[in-house]
């Protein structure tokens, strides 16, 4: 198991280097992992796997209903979402099947419904269908006046985004692939490796890696902020900067990337009884619109608005933005407004100037493309992963043994859902550490014992914002009042000399 | 698996208010007292208050804590530290969580003394980044006087309140510089002496008057923050660290999931004079109810409550209903807010949301003016502002709504 933050990187060649590690390029080297004979590695910028568009987005595990059909991307989420529910129901992760409300409110929306209906059924969604005025009233009895009708997709559920990505990289990483971060990859070039004598495989690598040792082949040579990465394949999973990746590679891009921001308001766990499902708007040209919708936290989130940008990193909100959202959300919920928010946050979707995913694969330069993962990329991740694997074997052929998929080892994620028993609820978890027993964050009821598996778990936050993903402590509605010093306290003394917490 | 217990009376939260109930109530023979603290502990927020300002002159908010400990242990209660009360199993029965397990806590009456907190950053919709280095008050007292943490460099206080004051205070401690305190108000919320106080000593520290935060910048960390004048002008104040300060609310959680009325103002429990909550049983007492004031007035509601729990205890019968009371725009709020015969008096806490030049409070029951009360200073929003209870005995119990309107 490697994960390294800082020094050097190892110079031995890898067989497959994934860039990015965020919930798309996480699944990837997840499943690549599964070829035990891979060396495989995942280069991330960032100190923290997930801390790009996969730490902010809506968390909804979609059904595909609404996609262009017959896309990829149509396909890719119709069975991410099936890969996923059953990943995550083995592993852990918290779903709820909520179930979402797509709300008519003006006759031209009502209108809209049949057809959307349609698209659901040409997208391979048979589970929806129109319901009335009064359903929708006596389904969500706080919803805004004037609610016309809504189409009811109940397949549609909540899901929690940290612990997908992360229980992606984990496996991954236990399965031997070497998680590399704080490690932006800045060049690409390319690299001949000396063709005899091969170098000495280290001690406890496998002995017939046939792959190291073939002397004489090119190399990708990644120039990261920490070295150099050599590798025989290279697939791009960069999110937002693809693009750029792809026209350093290549030479030319087959799409470029422009941020389209989403900011959204997220409210007190108070205001969880106020709404039952995922509430959408009818779609227009401009995207998907503002929805309410609960969170597996036991939250409530408005948002996302759909800004078109040109800096890839303006993650900020903006007062018009919030004050737009507050308007959108008073007409929906209005009783939503009068909770306090816990947080608000922006995400930048990787939109590109197609309609659909830019996944291209590059058989001659050994590189494949995994861009323009737009606003789906959370759900369709392991249908993405998979698809991925597969254009890999094709363009690597016999080079590359990719036909013999070991199973991995099952993950048990931590559970941050509030449907499911939190450590503070159990007995019989208290009973075995008293660990589980103290809380230290209390709006969120995080424990010392959760919070000291965080820190010495396979991949470990590099944060306290990494921590607040992987155990939700100072996420609450007090944002660190109480716990806040408690809860730096326990994560620097941790770092610094493995103190136990 | 939960283990069963039960006590006479259960007090949540060993703040002031709390501590204070548990020592009168146990030395006056109200049987079993137990109050639970989630915090390692008890002593409620003057823990991490080293300053002087509570109770008698120069006593620190730790040294004020201990003494309440001391009084609540000295008198017989039983005070049980990393305990959480967690929920509600029943009307008058809480669930636990502490390092011993879990249990099920059924009372004969529940105090709820749950304390207040400062709003953060994101609870007032400060748009901008999400960097490291933005605190509220209360964080950063624990951060600085009982954890000794590196805070910072260079800070920018939002408020210019008493508690904007103590987080100067424990940033200096700290060795962080001060760039300003701002806030959008036209003045400092506190004496004279106390705002000239900022120019004293090492480094004189800017008081910007109306202006807000608008965003914060940086990535990682934070840079700075932009600021809006009264007159539009925008401006960035370069700084690693900005504390929120003030803007409290009533840590009402507890009290919301047991199906406690709240009143819309306080956002806290809805009380009448004896703080007794329209639940039959349970009675909340000090920030929990109103946010913040003095911790001796915390300490005082404790103190007074222990009276009306007796009387619940003794048998004494529930007042249902009563006549509410209400605090008019631009009155934010008034505490308690709900009238019964026979209930105490006492003081009535309010708050405003403009700034008064003197004010006359007016207590009006269907038309006809109970009272009327001239308050000999300015008041600005998030000060005290109080109303003596003599009017009460003229409340007529069956009338509408008493409003307390700004005359
Ligand atoms: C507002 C919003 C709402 C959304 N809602 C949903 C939803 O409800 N359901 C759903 O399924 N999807 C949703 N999405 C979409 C989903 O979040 C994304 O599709 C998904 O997170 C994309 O993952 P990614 O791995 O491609 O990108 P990222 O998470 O951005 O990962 C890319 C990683 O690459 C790294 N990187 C970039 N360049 C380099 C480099 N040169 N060297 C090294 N590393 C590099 C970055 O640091 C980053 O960590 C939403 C998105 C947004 C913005
Ligand atoms: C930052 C700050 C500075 C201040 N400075 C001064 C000052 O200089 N002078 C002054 O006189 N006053 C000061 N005050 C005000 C004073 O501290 C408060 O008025 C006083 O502490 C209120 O007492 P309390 O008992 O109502 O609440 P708190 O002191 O807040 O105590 C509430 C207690 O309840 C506990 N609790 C809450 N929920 C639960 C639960 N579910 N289970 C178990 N335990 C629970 C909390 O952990 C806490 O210990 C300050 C307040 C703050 C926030």
């Amino acid at each position: 198991m490697t994960v390294t933050t800082k020094g050097p990187l190892p110079s031995e060649p890898y067989d497959v280097t994934v860039v990015g590690a965020g919930v798309v390029g996480s699944a990837i080297a997840r499943e690549l992992a599964g070829h035990h004979r891979l060396r495989v590695a995942l280069v991330e910028a960032s100190g923290d796997v997930g801390d790009g568009t996969s730490k902010a987005n809506t968390a909804i595990l979609h059904t595909g209903f609404d996609a262009v059909p017959g896309s990829l991307e149509s396909r890719l989420v119709r069975e991410g979402q099936r890969l996923l529910a059953a990943y995550a129901a083995e592993s852990g992760i918290p779903v709820e099947p909520v179930g979402a409300l797509l709300v008519a409110w003006d006759e031209e929306q009502l209108a809209a419904l049949p057809g959307l209906l349609e698209k659901a059924e040409a997208n391979g969604y048979n589970g929806a269908r129109i319901i009335d005025a009064d359903e929708v009233r006596s389904r969500e009895p706080h919803l805004g006046e004037g609610a016309l009708g809504a189409l009811d997709v109940p397949g549609e559920s909540i899901i929690c985004p940290w612990t997908t990505t992360l229980a992606y990289a984990t496996q991954a990483v236990r399965g031997g692939v070497d998680l590399h971060l704080n490690c932006e990859v800045e060049r690409v070039g390319s690299w001949e490796s000396p063709p005899a004598p091969a170098p000495a495989p280290p001690p406890d690598s496998d002995s017939d890696s046939d792959s190291a040792s073939s002397g004489g082949s090119v190399c990708h040579e990644l120039t990261t902020s920490r070295g150099a990465v050599r590798t025989r394949y290279l697939i791009n999973a960069a999110g937002l900067h693809a693009d750029v990746l792809d026209r350093r590679l290549l030479g030319r891009g087959e799409f470029t990337v422009t941020p389209r921001r989403g900011q959204l308001i997220v409210f007190d766990k108070l205001a969880r009884d106020l709404v039952r499902h995922i509430l959408l708007p009818v779609p227009t040209a401009l995207g998907k619109g503002v929805l309410v919708a609960p969170t597996v936290y036991g939250n409530v989130l408005l948002g996302p608005t759909a800004e078109e940008l040109d800096d890839k990193r303006a993650t900020g909100t903006t007062e018009d933005g919030l004050a737009g959202l507050r308007a959108k959300g008073r007409r929906i919920l209005p009783a939503l407004l009068d909770e306090e928010v816990t947080a608000v946050y922006a995400g930048l979707r990787a939109a590109t100037e197609h309609d659909d995913y830019q996944i291209h694969s590059s058989p001659e330069a050994r590189y494949i493309t995994v861009g323009g993962i737009r606003s789906t990329g959370l759900t369709a991740s392991m249908a993405i992963a998979e698809y991925v694997v597969g254009l890999l074997a094709d363009a690597a052929g016999p080079d590359l043994d990719l036909t013999v998929a070991g199973d991995l080892d099952p993950v048990g994620m931590p559970n941050l859902g509030e449907a499911f028993p939190r450590p503070y609820q159990r007995a019989d978890l208290i009973a075995t550490d008293s660990a589980y027993g103290s809380i230290i964050c209390h709006c969120e009821r995080v424990t010392r014992g959760e919070i000291r598996d965080a820190l010495i778990s396979t991949v470990p936050p590099g944060s306290l914002e990494g921590l607040r993903r992987r155990t939700r402590a100072r996420g609450g509605r007090c944002q660190g009042f109480y716990c806040g010093a408690a809860v730096r306290e326990l994560f620097d003394g941790w770092g610094e000399s493995g103190a136990a917490c | 698996m939960r283990r069963q217990r039960s006590v006479d009376v259960l007090v949540v939260g060993a703040g002031p208010a709390g501590l204070a109930a548990a020592a009168r109530l146990a030395a006056s023979g109200a049987g079993t007292v137990e109050v639970l603290e989630r915090d390692a502990r008890a002593g409620g927020v003057p823990r991490h208050c080293h300053h002087g300002g509570f109770g008698r002159w120069g006593v620190t908010g730790p040294q004020y804590a201990e003494s309440l400990v001391e009084a609540a242990l000295g008198g017989g209660a039983a005070v049980r530290t990393g305990v959480s009360a967690t929920g509600w199993a029943g009307p008058l029965c809480l669930e636990t969580t502490g390092p011993h397990g879990l249990e099920r806590i059924t009372a004969r009456a529940v105090v709820l003394a749950t304390g207040a907190r400062e709003r953060p950053r994101s609870a007032r919709l400060v748009p901008g980044t999400r960097p490291a280095g933005v605190l509220t008050t209360g964080e950063l007292q624990q951060a600085v006087h009982v954890y000794g943490q590196e805070i910072g460099t260079r800070a920018v206080v939002v408020g210019a309140e008493p508690v904007s004051y103590a987080a100067l205070s424990a940033l200096r401690r700290a060795g962080v510089e001060v760039a300003a305190l701002v806030t959008e108000e036209t003045r400092a919320q506190v004496g004279r002496a106390r705002a000239a106080s900022t120019r004293l000593g090492v480094a004189w520290v800017p008081l910007l008057t109306g202006a807000v935060v608008t965003e914060l910048l940086g990535r990682g960390r934070l840079s700075g923050v932009r600021l809006r004048r009264r007159d539009g002008r925008e401006s960035v104040l370069a700084c690693d660290t900005v504390v929120f300060t003030g803007d409290f609310v009533p840590d009402h959680e507890l009290a919301r999931r047991g199906g406690v009325l709240l009143d819309p103002g306080t956002r806290g429990p809805a009380v009448d004079g004896s703080f007794r909550t329209a639940s039959p049983g349970v009675f909340a007492v000090g920030n929990g109810v109103h946010a913040v004031e003095p911790a001796r007035v915390a300490a005082g509601e404790g103190a007074r409550v222990a009276e009306a729990v007796r009387g619940h205890l003794g048998g004494a019968g529930w007042p249902s209903g009563g006549v509410p009371v209400v605090a008019e725009t631009p009155l934010r709020w008034v505490a308690p807010n709900r009238l019964v015969p026979g209930a105490a008096g006492g003081r009535f806490i309010l708050r405003t949301a403009e700034a008064l030049g003197c004010p006359v409070l007016v207590v009006l029951q269907d038309g006809r003016c109970l009272h009327r009360q001239r308050v000999r200073r300015r008041v600005l929003p998030n000060q005290g502002l109080y109303l003596s209870g003599g009017w009460v005995g003229k409340v007529d119990a069956g009338g509408g709504p008493v409003r307390v309107v700004v005359g």
